[in-house]
């Protein structure tokens, strides 16, 4: 089986991802839409990896696994810090920085 | 034969728990669906040779960031004090960019010659991947660590008591 049915999946994930990025309005909502993302892109990386038999693409998904973990944790944290400000999730109702 | 059955089960199993992450009303079930989809992308790791990405996988997404999210979830279901249900808003729009997107990418995978049969790897890929995350890569592992712990420590000023 060749490259491409990989890329292909990977893409239709990360375009679902992007869906769910546009259309959610709950702030954690959309940050699971990032993950998925994120997803298709270390499938990405991986396939690219195998079929040119270059392992530095598998050392790049360890680096972009961790990277993720970090930003959902510190994502996190600021959602329930939003929460203790503004009582709310929503992200069309935090405009704390609209003119 | 047989890889292409596994290939199909799996972007079944990623797709369908893609979209129900994306479109379940219950948050709750939303992350349990991204589990799900975790899981999926694992196995593709798996029928891609590489089982230490699988085991990471598993261990760092499906582990840790379900974990995150669910304690995120209950915290602030707490707060609010009601069900944390979530709606979508301009599905039409963003059905379209997305969909857009992914003709575009289809086309241009379309256009362009990739290979179609896997070379071999020089011998075993997780010993490869120790050695040379350790020696070629060792300064961005280094990096990564230090990223880690202001992230950690970010994280624990975000979320400190109120004083």
């Amino acid at each position: 089986m060749g490259l491409q049915p990989y890329l292909l999946l990977s893409a239709t994930v990360f375009s679902i991802g992007l869906f769910g990025v546009m259309t959610r309005r709950n702030t954690i909502g959309i940050l699971l839409g990032i993950e998925l993302m994120m997803n298709a892109v270390n499938i990405n990386l991986v396939a690219f990896s195998r079929y040119t038999a270059a392992v530095s693409g598998m050392i790049f998904t360890v680096f972009t696994i961790c990277i993720t973990v970090t930003e959902a944790a510190l994502g996190l944290a600021i959602v329930i810090l939003l929460f203790r400000v503004r009582r709310t999730v929503m992200a069309d109702h935090l405009d704390l920085l609209k003119g | 034969m047989t890889e292409q059955i596994t290939f199909a089960v799996l972007s079944v199993i990623l797709v369908g728990s893609a979209l129900a992450v994306v479109l379940s009303k219950n948050l709750f079930h939303a992350v349990l669906w991204l589990a799900f989809a975790l899981t999926g992308t694992a196995g593709i790791f798996l029928l891609l040779d590489a089982e230490f990405l699988a085991a990471v996988q598993l261990l760092l997404y499906a582990g840790g960031i379900i974990t995150i999210v669910v304690f995120a979830i209950v915290v602030t279901e707490r707060l609010i004090g009601e069900r944390l249900t979530q709606t979508n808003m301009r599905i039409g729009g963003a059905a379209l960019v997305s969909v857009v997107l992914l003709g575009f990418i289809a086309s241009v995978l379309g256009r362009h010659p990739l290979p179609v049969s896997r070379p071999e790897m020089p011998g075993d890929l997780t010993r490869l991947i120790g050695e040379t995350v350790l020696t070629r890569y060792v300064l961005p592992f280094e990096l990564l660590a230090v990223l880690m712990l202001a992230g950690m420590l970010g994280a624990i000023y975000f979320a400190r008591p109120e004083d």
